[in-house]
């Protein structure tokens, strides 16, 4: 219980560091390539466990690419670095996994953020630290404070990663159940446990939806067009270097690794890929590359669609109409974030036990692993359009009445184009989420529909170096989709 | 000589540049930036603030180059177009910023915040949240909240821009007498020559990024240096005329006295006839008929739109007092020559380029 707390504080605050100076760049500057950096620092978040933690091996691991440069350049007979099983290793892999919650939540408040506030502080004797602190911090408090929740409780109920890359020696409380469940039955242990653990992310999402009330501010939002602009100065490059650096490093280093190992495997070249198009063995287990990208496919936009659906008009219950807020949206606020408390697993069991009867039977139908994977994703776009959503000034909602329109028309008219842009950023999250998603669908998903991540899976549990160089490289076909489908997406973005 | 610009240059890559401009203010005077949008008047402030950096040039302050400061160490305060009130802290704690970063102590700052708020007129405001304060009353928490740390040098941009026609009438007399009794020394920006005259000891006219003009407020109205001034003066009756000596101009309205008039005869020039230059009857320098087009009640005097047989139309000030002709018929009037203008006879495609874009 100790170590699963510390172990997330410590996390979130590593996540927050690395991932504020990127949200300051791509919130004030322009520059060529943002769009496929800001996409390609997204695909971390969609990756299975599994694959982070070979990713992580490809790159950390004693045959990996640190260690392999290290020795070259030491002239080492030994790798010098031992990082498996080590908290070394969880921590950067939950920054790498978090990052991007902080990146695109904290960057979309930021870019609109008014600069003359910043300004006004320096003209008021504060050097840019002091006015950053003073200002900025909480300026952003709603968003940053969104984003270290959600990076705490990914951190806190953390399990493959803690599993793999933990190598035994950690334990987290997820974990734990996973022993008690498993090798050293203890049922009512493991429940104890579990509710533990549900209820500690519940008295957190409430403690925190408090204080988000509290500390957003209504403020003039200032579209992008006037906060961005390209790095003129050289000492502006060098600042975007610097700050978008360890990120990419971080970020996109796993992905390298995994990319290359893909390569390599095996015969190299793209012997793995060919491998995935071909069923030598004919095996009952064959999963068709396209048809899984297919059906991930369509589970994504499905799933973004109900996401957005549901998500947006929980969002505006919740936010309410200016300063005085519905006792219900307190009790809304928390409760639509309990399914990130839950584990996929259990979320994917209360599915077939709540619907496999009738009148409602849906345990057959591929519409039920959209709705699991809805409601993993929800939070996801509550979160991100809240802070948007309360930061609209009440005057404008009832301008836009006074001239006539319906709360219905108001709402399209101010609300939707003033927060289109947190909107997106839900989207991008939500298809990210069913990209990804694996243990809900593990349980739900019929034979005749896997997703790539089940592939995934389904290769890596068959012995023989020719199924890990699928796994792969259907790992390394999940990341291009997904960056794909976020470039898609990013098409979409409104002026703010 | 307590603050000197020296020859500022900055440009951006749209092409758009402020080129090599100096001025001078003394202590506790009070100077104003005026010119249409897009002269590159806010870029200055925003140059001598120290939140944009020069190409070229200094900015000296009380025999101190400056130039290298990071804005927070000029001691300077600037009042932002819409105030940039910190939206997440009071009326006290906008106010009191700039007093934490000086290190004050908190009785003190409580004193000194409670002081500034008094002189700006709101008292007992402290604990207001500033997204429920009215236009006016935002616009002097944020004056307050530059004035607090006792700056050396208050810059002012377009302060009375964001406000309404009555509240702006009642700050005109206000800001200026607030900045008399502080006496600090400000730069303000405006676009609106009225606000300029009302507020400044000294203006400097801003067009295209260069300096057109500089003076006090009446020596520049009485003798705007170019037609161009002229009109972003709001004085429109500009007409094109001909030195013929003897202190004598010629132009379509026939020869006229003229105050001033110099050059050499034959010499292309404008005459600027200014509105307060009618006089209600025919006899005296400058006589002339017309008709009257148009009629507007201005309080204490009314404007009269006059057309000359020539096709001329001039704006004309009569007394209210004075019994006048309505629309549609005819009026002798004359114009007094101390109120006629000789200006240079420069580029006339610059007479086209209205300004106020």
């Amino acid at each position: 219980m100790w170590f699963t707390t510390w172990q997330a504080a410590l996390s979130t605050l590593l996540t927050v560091l690395v991932g504020l100076p990127g949200a300051y760049v791509f919130a004030r500057y322009v520059f060529p390539g943002k769009p496929l950096l800001e996409a390609l620092f997204t695909v971390p978040f969609v990756l299975p466990t599994v694959v982070v933690a070979v990713a992580f091996t490809a790159l950390l691991g004693p045959r990996g690419w640190l260690n392999l440069a290290l020795m070259d350049l030491l002239g080492l007979a030994r790798p010098p670095l031992e990082l498996q099983g080590t908290l070394t290793a969880i921590l950067l892999a939950h920054v790498f996994y978090n990052a991007v919650l902080v990146v695109r939540m904290v960057g979309t408040q930021w870019a609109n953020l008014d600069p003359a506030l910043v300004e006004a502080a320096r003209m008021l004797g504060a050097n840019r630290w002091r006015a950053f602190r003073e200002v900025t911090l909480p300026l952003l408090g709603p968003s940053l404070g969104a984003a270290a929740l959600l990076t705490f409780v990914f951190c806190f109920t953390s399990f493959g990663v803690v599993l793999i890359l933990g190598g035994g020696r950690y334990a987290t409380l997820e974990v734990e159940i996973y022993y008690r469940t498993v090798y050293l039955p203890n049922l009512p242990l493991a429940a104890t446990l579990a509710l533990v653990q549900i209820l500690f992310t519940f008295a957190l999402m409430t403690v925190y939806t408090r204080l988000q009330t509290r500390l957003a501010v209504p403020q003039s939002l200032r579209p992008r067009r006037v906060t961005q602009r390209r790095p003129r100065a050289l000492a502006e490059w060098a600042l975007l270097t610097v700050s978008l650096l360890p990120l990419a490093l971080l970020l996109l280093a796993p992905l390298g690794a995994l990319l290359e190992r893909s390569l390599t495997v095996g015969d190299g070249g793209l012997a793995a890929y060919r491998a995935l198009f071909s069923d030598p063995g004919g095996s009952l287990f064959y999963v068709p590359p396209l048809a899984a990208v297919r059906n991930s496919l369509l589970f994504a936009l499905a799933t973004t669609g109900l996401a957005l659906a549901l998500g947006l008009p929980a969002a505006t219950a919740i936010a309410g109409r200016g300063r005085e807020r519905a006792p219900l949206s307190r009790l809304l606020d928390p409760l639509f974030m309990l399914p990130l408390g839950t584990s996929a697993v259990t979320l994917g069991l209360g599915y077939i036990i709540a619907l496999d009867e009738p009148p409602l039977n849906l345990r057959t139908s591929p519409l039920l692993i959209v709705l699991a994977h809805t409601l993993v994703a929800l939070p996801f776009v509550v979160r991100a359009v809240l802070p948007a959503l309360r930061s609209i000034q009440p005057a404008l909602r009832e301008t836009a009445a006074v001239l006539g329109a319906s709360p219905w028309r108001v709402w399209q008219e101010v609300d939707l184009p003033i927060i289109g842009r947190a909107v997106a950023v839900g989207a991008v999250f939500a298809f990210t989420i069913s990209m990804g998603e694996f243990g809900a669908t593990s349980l739900l998903a019929r034979p005749e529909f896997p997703t790539i991540p089940i592939a995934i899976y389904r290769f890596l549990g068959q012995p023989g170096l020719s199924n890990y160089g699928q796994a792969l490289a259907m790992s390394a076909l999940l990341m291009l989709v997904c960056a794909l489908g976020f470039v898609g997406i990013e098409r979409f973005r409104g002026e703010f | 000589m307590f603050l000197e610009i020296r020859n500022l240059r900055k440009s951006y890559p749209d092409g758009w540049a402020l080129s090599g401009v100096s001025f001078t203010a003394e202590e506790g005077e009070v100077t104003c930036l005026l010119g249409p949008s897009g002269c590159g008047k806010t870029t200055l402030l925003r140059l001598i603030a120290g939140l944009e950096t020069p190409e070229d040039g200094q900015v000296w302050v009380n025999g101190e180059d400056v130039t290298a400061l990071p804005p927070h160490r000029r001691g300077f305060g600037l009042m932002f177009q819409e105030y940039a009130l910190f939206p997440h802290k009071d009326v006290f704690g906008n106010v009191a910023f700039g007093l934490r970063m000086l290190g004050w102590e908190r009785a003190a700052i409580r004193q000194r915040v409670r002081e500034v708020l008094e002189r700006v007129g709101l008292a007992g405001f402290e604990h207001r949240d500033v997204s429920q304060l009215s236009g006016g009353e935002r616009q002097r928490v944020a004056l307050a909240r530059s004035l607090a740390p006792q700056p050396r040098l208050l810059l002012l941009d377009e302060p009375l821009g964001a406000l309404d026609r009555t509240l702006r009438e009642r700050l005109l007399e206000e800001l200026p007498a607030i900045l008399k009794r502080v006496g600090v020394t400000t730069i303000t920006v405006t676009h609106d020559q009225e606000e300029a005259f009302a507020i400044a000891d000294r203006l400097v006219v801003l067009h295209e990024g260069r300096i057109v003009q500089q003076g006090t407020p009446e020596a520049v109205y009485r003798c705007p240096a170019s037609p161009w001034v002229a009109q972003f003066l709001g004085l429109t009756n500009l007409l094109e005329a001909w030195v013929v000596g003897d202190g004598r101009v010629e132009t379509a309205l026939g020869k006229l006295q003229a105050g001033d008039a110099h050059g050499a005869t034959g010499q292309a020039v404008h005459l600027l006839i200014r509105p307060e230059a009618a006089r209600p009857d025919e006899n005296g320098p400058n006589g002339l008929r017309g008709t009257v087009t148009d009629v507007s009640f201005r309080g204490g005097f009314r404007r009269l739109t006059v057309r000359h047989a020539s096709g001329i139309e001039l704006a004309l000030d009569f007394p209210a007092s004075v019994p006048l002709p309505d629309p549609g018929e005819p009026l002798a009037f004359s114009l007094s020559p101390a109120a006629l203008t000789v200006l240079p006879g420069d580029d006339p495609s610059s007479l086209t380029d209205r300004p106020g874009r």
